[in-house]
């Protein structure tokens, strides 16, 4: 694995009105990483993704991605976000224009590259997902889990350094839970810079290089084998989150 | 300010004329709404009925009032039903006929609209109890609709009081006559009134309707 | 009916309807811009004009066309602002559109959900190209329906510009019976005018709703 440092978070400070989210948060990703976020509802995963990608402003702390700091209303803020990419949890896929034309309006219009070139690169992605012949349907006529595939694949066309997945299952049927967690598995594979967070455990389990347990906006537990945390967690309120997935 | 009507507003009883005159217009309103809601509660539920001939009725008499002018309709009521039947119909029933008309189909169609968002499990589950058609009504489907359609018709309270400004049209002296009789009366004592008397006519208007559009604003929010 | 009547009194009629169009489309257009300009500054919270606008919509929507008109033809020139019929009658239908077409235009804006907005920003894009590729065009789409609406009721409000003795079809109605009292006739005209110059907007305003919502996107 190369060891090179690409984000880094220094004393994440986050609250809405009174309500803290994120207290003295630290973390550093390297290259090629794959970390999954788990805790309960509302203990700060969501809100830490969307700080990460400058689209909510921390109370203090700083947040370094390659070497620049990412502040919510910076000038060079879209500049960075380009390398960040995002898939959320409800179907964010832009309902007026066809699935190839979501995958290439920001490399077209943002990085202006060749609308030729990006069509190529967006039907190869397709095909990797298996959805080459949807590039002409609207989001509308998709189910939720191929719509999240394309969303993935809208994310990936820009070429970002690393991938954000903020509970990208959550909203989907059961059945479709899977199409969407392999296509992740295989970007994994293939060495993408990947922050999950998700409540999929057996997901979670395989494809991760490093689990965080977050509780309360805080960094509870933290493992470099996800085994290790999953089965014998060492924690006190790990255990007790993971109990809550066991079925007896 | 002499110059512009202000002091005209406080010469006599100016300002009492042109609150009567209000008055004449809100009259005019209120009996309206009153009577469309009443009858909009019964063609809005006629119009969720299945039948053919009910439907194509309807849809004439809702077409009808959304492309008619109300100032066409009253013109035809208030010339045209004397000429055409004999009858003599006051400038005021006139009005309130027209009005009804048109707030009728208004309402009817926010009934049918309340009525139809009521989802299908609702009725099934209601009969599912053993639940008769009235009962299943009078229970279950109207008190749902009633919180969605008083903002709606505390709307169409506001849009009638705006309408009944028509009526001068047809003779009836509201506040907008009664504010052009005071300057036409005081017409070489203070010829620049129109202004003060018109923008006093003006905000009376907004006093009146304002609140009430807030206060339906406010509860659509809040019961949404 | 008198058939000669009619045939003498359709030339009028034409004409007035021709005015009344006139008058009418360009209110029309005057409410269309200035909707889109107050829409777009509530949208982009502008300091100072944004009160300036939210005062506009209230007064206007909350206040009757023809005392909008009668404070403008008959009250604006006692302070020196005189203007014709005419443009009173634009001027009139336009601020008062402007403010029905700037609610249609914001709550279309509103509409459009916040995720879009995030998305779009998360692909790298600035707010302007955001505002240009992803929100316009659906808030766009949204506003159709309620901008035909506006449409149809600006059409209608046009009945009220007799009172400020602009030859419109109202007028026009209004004169011949006082002058020959063929009400029946003069009725019938005034009718049959506005169905030509109403039905088509409102066929077309039902067949663009149903499109809308059948073709809608979305889920």
């Amino acid at each position: 694995m190369d060891e090179k440092e690409l984000l880094r978070l220094e004393h994440l400070h986050k609250e809405f009105g009174g309500n803290v989210v994120l207290k003295d948060f630290d973390l550093s990703v390297k290259k090629g990483e794959v970390i999954v976020i788990i805790g309960p509802s509302g203990c700060g995963k969501s809100t830490l993704l969307r700080c990460i990608n400058g689209l909510e402003a921390v109370q203090s702390g700083k947040i370094t991605f390659e070497g620049a700091p990412v502040e919510k209303n910076s000038k060079n803020i879209s500049q960075i976000r380009q390398k960040i990419g995002m898939v959320f949890q409800s179907y964010d896929l832009f309902p007026h224009k066809t699935v190839l034309q979501n995958i290439i309006l920001a490399p077209c219009k943002v990085q202006k590259r060749k609308k030729e070139e990006v069509e190529q690169e967006a039907l190869q992605l397709l095909e990797r997902v298996g959805l080459n012949d949807k590039k002409d349907a609207f989001p509308r006529e998709l189910s939720g889990g191929q719509k999240q595939r394309v969303a993935i694949v809208r994310a990936l066309c820009m070429h970002p350094d690393i991938l954000l997945f903020d509970e990208v299952t959550a909203a989907l049927d059961p059945e479709m839970v899977r199409e969407v967690l392999d296509t992740m598995l295989e970007l994994a594979k293939q060495g993408s810079t990947m922050l999950i967070v998700t409540h999929e455990m057996s997901f979670a389990r395989a494809v991760a290089d490093r689990i965080l347990f977050l509780d309360g906006g805080e960094l509870v537990e933290e493992s470099n084998s996800p085994k290790d945390f999953f089965d014998h967690p060492k924690t006190e309120r790990a255990q007790k989150f993971l109990q809550t997935f066991e079925y007896e | 300010m002499q110059d512009l009507g202000i002091d005209l507003l406080f010469k006599g009883s100016n300002f009492l004329r042109l609150l009567n005159g209000l008055w004449v217009a809100l009259r005019i309103s209120l009996i309206s709404v009153v009577i469309s809601i009443g009858l909009g509660l019964l063609v809005g539920a006629l119009m969720t009925l299945q039948n053919k001939v009910l439907k194509v009725i309807m849809r004439i008499y809702l077409e009808i009032v959304r492309i008619m002018p109300q100032m066409v309709l009253l013109f035809i009521v208030f010339f045209g039903s004397t000429r055409v039947f004999g009858w003599n119909i006051s400038a005021e029933i006139s009005s309130i006929i027209v009005f009804t008309f048109w707030g009728t189909a208004e309402m009817g169609d926010l009934v049918r609209g309340a009525l139809i968002s009521i989802p299908r499990h609702q009725y099934e589950s209601a009969q599912a109890l053993g639940l008769s058609t009235v009962q299943t009504y009078v229970h279950i489907i109207i008190p749902q609709t009633i919180r969605r359609l008083i903002p709606l018709s505390i709307n169409l309270i506001t849009r009638m009081i705006k309408t009944t400004s028509l009526v001068m049209m047809i003779g009836i002296v509201e506040v907008l006559k009664v504010g052009q009789q005071i300057i036409e009366a005081n017409r070489r004592t203070s010829p620049n009134a129109a202004f003060g008397i018109f923008a006093t006519v003006f905000f009376l208007y907004f006093i009146v309707c304002w609140p009430i559009s807030k206060l339906a604003g406010f509860l659509e929010k809040k019961w949404s | 009916m008198d058939w000669t009547a009619i045939k003498e009194y359709l030339p009028l009629y034409r004409e007035a309807l021709l005015l009344t169009m006139k008058i009418g489309w360009i209110g029309i257009l005057l409410a269309f811009l200035l909707g889109l300009l107050c829409a777009a500054i509530l949208h982009f919270h502008t300091p100072i004009l944004r009160g300036i606008v939210k005062i506009y919509i209230e007064l206007f929507r909350n206040t009757p066309l023809l005392v909008q008109l009668f404070f403008i033809y008959f009250g604006l020139p006692k302070i020196g602002v005189r203007i014709t019929a005419q443009t009173c009658g634009i001027l009139g239908l336009g601020l008062l559109g402007g403010a029905y077409m700037a609610e249609t235009f914001r709550s279309g804006l509103e509409s459009v959900e916040k995720i879009q907005t995030e998305s779009a920003l998360s692909l790298g894009m600035s707010p302007l190209q955001t505002f240009r590729y992803v929100i316009q065009p659906q808030a766009v789409a949204l506003s159709v329906p309620g901008f035909m609406a506006n449409v149809i009721f600006l059409l209608k409000e046009t009945s009220v510009f007799s009172a400020i003795s602009l030859m419109d079809l109202m007028f026009t109605a209004k004169d011949l019976i006082g002058l020959y009292y063929k009400t029946t006739e003069c009725l019938f005209l005034l009718v049959i005018f506005y169905l030509i110059m109403l039905l088509p907007v409102s066929l077309l305003g039902s067949v663009v709703e149903r499109r809308m919502r059948h073709a809608g996107f979305g889920d």
